[in-house]
């Protein structure tokens, strides 16, 4: 079973979400780093820009697929992660810490009631495992 | 309802991650693809194999039938040597791609899983003469032993010297105490073997193997590095790079295709002129220019013209860059052309290069 910590946010798409102020940070889930397997370069190209929820704000390539990180929330995308550059795999090792891949400065706070907690994405994830 | 291998208990208990491939429950990965893909390329790594479909064809026609249903001549093979061929359509389009094995009283055909039945159905269909086939696939695993130390681990629990089979050659032997059948061919460009014995035995083989090659660090490997592996090396899968609407001289098997053998054989008429008149397009091995990764379906362009696409497309763990397969238009095809793949709505700049794209396995011919 991924690890799906309790005090994050998630989304239907596999974002995680840290609330901090108005300044969200996110990232994929283990769920979704798994299903990727072998994550070899990521690329948030919106940094400076505004973008919508549910807008694609950047690439996720694994050996075996192509992924979208989505917008959890709205707002300007502040910063990325460069560490990822020269190390993409601390997505897989360490989604949830190191394996961060964006941060954005919250433009809608009612978005956030929008996100699922921990329970609800815990549900979301049993029922797409097949095992 | 999935089907399993006769090492599925294996799989699961060395945690793979399990996934549906042609029908079957088959671990995609244990430890990471690139770890899997590189353990290959510099040691030694196990693939169940299992889910491939075997078919035993007998019979004082068993030649003829064969070799009427497939390109490469069949009649030159001698006992214990095995043979890569495809099954066409008359109009030239690839039903499977295939090994073929003379053994001493009957020969062994190797399929893709996912053909099993549709493979089974064509033989079939064209069974002639005094031939008769079964197919064995649910009796026998097979596995895939791959890897600059396949040998040197294999040697330790089989009987016979390992070194005396030839590339693309086989013999039957004791190994972990189990008669068998071990050749050396594989799918990865390493030196390696391919094993098959009767499925009863799989934990009991399984089990010596990973014993024998414990000096090694040997592993089990995924499908989705079986797949890095392959594309390496440009050797085409059916239902990416081949299937029933291309054809194998545009694929770059026309080393497979024998054209003047004696009897013919489904889709000869096709496939000469293809030969004599060329084909309109070929399947290239491409190299990306910059830190893009193609993938299937991509389009490809020169001059902002659509001149094919991709068929497999990965990032290659050996050379820490973009590469793909794909089919450009035949006047477009030759090494050293740059053209440009649309990477989801951005141009990236390829180059076609000479296969295969690693050029440093240990396989032996």
């Amino acid at each position: 079973m991924a690890n799906i910590p309790g005090d994050l946010k998630y989304t239907k798409t596999h974002e995680w979400v840290r609330i901090d102020g108005d300044v969200v940070t996110t990232g994929i889930t283990d769920f979704a780093q798994r299903e990727l397997s072998d994550i070899v370069y990521v690329e948030i190209n919106t940094v400076g820009r505004q973008v919508k929820r549910d807008e694609p704000m950047g690439t996720i390539e694994a050996v075996k697929a192509v992924a979208d990180l989505y917008a959890p929330v709205s707002g300007e995308v502040i910063e990325a992660n460069e560490s990822l550059k020269d190390a993409p795999d601390l997505v897989n090792k360490d989604p949830y810490g190191a394996g961060w891949m964006a941060k954005l400065r919250l433009s809608n706070p009612d978005e956030l009631k929008g996100l699922l907690d921990s329970t609800a994405y815990t549900e979301l994830v049993r029922k797409s495992e097949h095992h | 309802m999935l089907k399993t291998t006769p090492f599925h208990g294996k799989h699961l208990a060395a945690g793979g991650r399990m996934v549906n491939f042609a029908g079957y429950d088959l671990p995609v990965m244990f430890r990471g693809i690139i770890p899997e893909h590189k353990k290959v390329r510099t040691a030694v790594g196990v693939f169940d194999v299992s889910h491939m479909g075997r078919i035993v064809v007998r019979g004082n026609g068993a030649l003829n039938f064969i070799n009427y249903l497939t390109t490469n001549d069949v009649s030159t093979l001698a006992v214990n040597q095995a043979q890569y061929s495809v099954m066409c359509y008359p109009h030239g389009g690839i039903v499977d791609d295939l090994v073929i094995y003379r053994l001493p009283d009957h020969y062994l055909l190797v399929v893709n899983g996912a053909n099993n039945e549709k493979d089974t159905a064509w033989l079939r269909q064209h069974l002639s003469g005094d031939a008769q086939f079964e197919n064995l696939t649910d009796q026998i695993a097979q596995l895939a032993v791959q890897g600059p130390k396949a040998e040197p681990t294999l040697q330790k629990i089989c009987s016979t010297d390992l070194s005396t089979i030839g590339f693309y050659r086989a013999a039957r032997t004791e190994l972990a105490g189990v008669e068998m059948l071990v050749s050396r061919t594989g799918y990865t460009g390493e030196d390696g073997f391919e094993l098959y014995f009767p499925a009863k035995y799989a934990s009991t083989v399984w089990d010596a193997i990973f014993d024998a090659g414990r000096e090694f660090e040997i592993e089990p490997i995924g499908l989705g590095a079986r797949d890095t592996l392959r594309l390496e090396m440009k050797m085409a899968l059916y239902g990416n790079d081949i299937d029933q609407t291309t054809n194998p001289i545009e694929a770059g098997l026309g080393w497979v295709v024998k054209l003047d053998k004696p009897g013919g054989f489904i889709g000869q008429d096709v496939l000469r002129r293809v030969h004599e008149e060329k084909p309109t397009r070929r399947l290239v091995c491409l190299e990306m220019l910059d830190n893009s990764i193609p993938r299937p379906r991509y389009s490809i362009l020169s001059k902002d013209v659509e001149v094919g696409h991709v068929t497999s497309g990965t990032r290659s763990p050996s050379l820490d860059r973009g590469i793909a397969l794909g089919y450009v238009r035949r006047d477009l095809a030759g090494t050293g052309t740059e053209l440009e793949i649309d990477i989801r709505g951005r141009r990236a700049g390829a180059r076609i290069v000479k296969p295969p794209f690693y050029k440093h396995g240990s396989r032996k011919q």
